[in-house]
């Protein structure tokens, strides 16, 4: 029967070790991915800069969803060299095909003064709270301390930004920012699941941050019972990383727009009438702005309200949730952002359609200089144009 | 002396209906044309279904711009607009801005 040091002896034979010079030359080139397969409270108290976390007892489990490559150059570390020992071999029979034990491990990592940090950590209840995110290499715990870090802001906290604040709120996303002046009333009930019947003739806005805080501690929720206007949308959006547009009227969608190519402050678009919703992201001088694709709203007898026309309450469930999900994917900087593109969904059919939505060179909001966009209150019409009229000679 | 015009083939094409403006084509969603430019193709849907000219075209006779009309999935704003030719099959989508939250 062999012995532990018999073991580490044949473990050893069968893979490659370097010293930690051998490893920090080899983590300096490009595409090499370092892995740390102590547990987690010695990872936590400090680890190599972008290390992969895995501990040992998960490793075969969890391996191939960190680590999609096999031929990545991969350095393995632990505390001292045996268990990345043991864990070089076990990747080795994983198929992965250039992997090197650190010897000496962290300790002697340290003691020589090379580079670490500690990790940004979650609580034990977040961990829990957040397990399904931190099992997704794509998110993880270092996706899910920047969602933590952010802050959204939801322009209404009706049909739209009841299911997008609801599912942001229950992301983690640190801080949602709600606009919205109405009071809850019973016919808002239908499709505006922030709400419910204890809350009718409430600010809109209180009853959001009851149900938002209620769903999860962690997200602090800042609330605006103001109209959006000229005077007040550059001082209330500063500081956000996304808005999320989920306005019921023209003017306001073009005050947002504007606003946003002014302070570059990407924009999720989602708007809904009848069976049919739309959805979009403006990236600011990046992409089209919404401008460039509704250069003119029209007319209010041709654009009649939800109010007027009805919807049905579904819809904006999936409009909303629709944006949630692009919200958080530019806040993680993953996949595809729906920038350039507009996503069109019938529910009669069952159908999602999406159409190329081109930067318009000509754009009269986001082919000007930001500094000489003038951001102004909009009537019906949603004039005037975003630059001013030149001043009198 | 000029080449004359290319005389445009005339195309079966199907043209979506956007549910605000389906009480015009009798609650079709879609609706089967010819035509050989996005011009003849929205003629050939107002003489099918009379009404859509007002909704989709200003008084001087231009696209209203709120309203996107997409070949495929490509916006005739900036392709050749009215005169962007369609091909046979093609999907000509009419997409109106709702505001709706």
């Amino acid at each position: 029967m062999p012995s532990f040091r018999d073991l580490l002896k044949s473990t050893k034979a069968n893979i490659h070790e370097v010293d930690t010079a051998g490893a920090a030359e080899a983590i300096a080139k490009p595409g090499t991915v370092v892995l740390d397969v102590r547990e987690a409270d010695e990872y936590e108290q400090g680890a190599l800069p972008g290390a992969v976390h895995i501990p040992r007892g998960f490793l075969e489990s969890q391996v191939e969803g960190k680590i999609t490559n096999h031929d990545a150059p991969v350095v393995v570390y632990c505390a001292g060299g045996v268990r990345s020992a043991f864990a070089a071999e076990t990747l080795q029979q994983l198929g992965y095909t250039d992997v090197v034990s650190m010897d000496g491990g962290f300790n002697r990592w340290k003691d020589e003064n090379r580079d670490w940090r500690t990790p940004a950590t979650l609580s034990a209840d977040q961990r829990n709270r957040y397990q399904r995110h931190l099992l997704l290499p794509e998110v993880d715990v270092k996706g899910q301390q920047k969602l933590l870090d952010s802050k959204v802001l939801l322009i209404g906290a009706g049909g739209l930004g009841s299911p997008a604040a609801l599912y942001l709120a229950a992301a983690g996303v640190g801080t949602l920012g709600i606009i919205d002046m109405d009071v809850v009333d019973a016919s808002n009930l239908q499709r505006q699941i922030l709400h419910n019947m204890d809350r009718i003739g409430e600010r809109k806005v209180d009853s959001a941050k009851k149900t938002l805080t209620g769903l999860n501690p962690d997200v602090n929720v800042v609330t605006y019972d103001v109209r959006l206007g000229a005077d007040n949308v550059l001082q209330i959006f500063q500081g956000y990383d996304v808005i999320i547009d989920g306005t019921d009227n023209f003017p306001t969608r073009y005050l947002v727009n504007d606003a946003s190519l002014k302070l570059d402050i990407p924009v999720v678009h989602g708007s809904i009438f009848r069976f049919e919703g739309q959805a979009s992201v403006y990236l600011p001088h990046v992409g089209p702005c919404y401008r460039c694709q509704v250069p003119e709203p029209p007319p209010a007898e041709l654009a009649p309200s939800c109010a007027e026309a009805g919807v049905l309450g579904v819809l904006p469930g999936i409009i909303g949730s629709i944006q949630a999900m692009e919200a958080i994917k530019l806040l993680l900087g993953i996949g595809e952002p729906l920038a350039g593109r507009l996503l069109a969904y019938d529910a009669l059919e069952e159908s999602f359609r999406t159409f190329k939505v081109p930067r318009d060179p000509e754009c009269a909001a986001c082919s000007i200089p930001k500094e000489d966009l003038v951001i102004a209150e909009y009537d019906q019409l949603c004039m005037p144009h975003p630059i001013a009229a030149p001043a009198n000679a | 002396m000029t080449d004359p015009l290319p005389v445009p083939v005339q195309a079966r094409v199907k043209v979506r209906i956007p549910s605000q403006l389906r009480p015009l084509s009798a609650g079709a969603s879609e609706v089967g044309v010819d035509g050989g430019t996005v011009a003849d193709v929205l003629a050939a849907l107002e003489s099918a279904h009379p009404g859509f000219r007002d909704r989709l075209f200003d008084d001087s006779g231009a696209l209203r711009r709120f309203v996107n009309v997409f070949v495929a999935d490509e916006d005739v704003r900036f392709l050749q607009g009215l005169a962007t030719p369609v091909a046979e099959g093609s999907t000509i989508s009419i997409v109106p801005a709702v505001a709706g939250g």
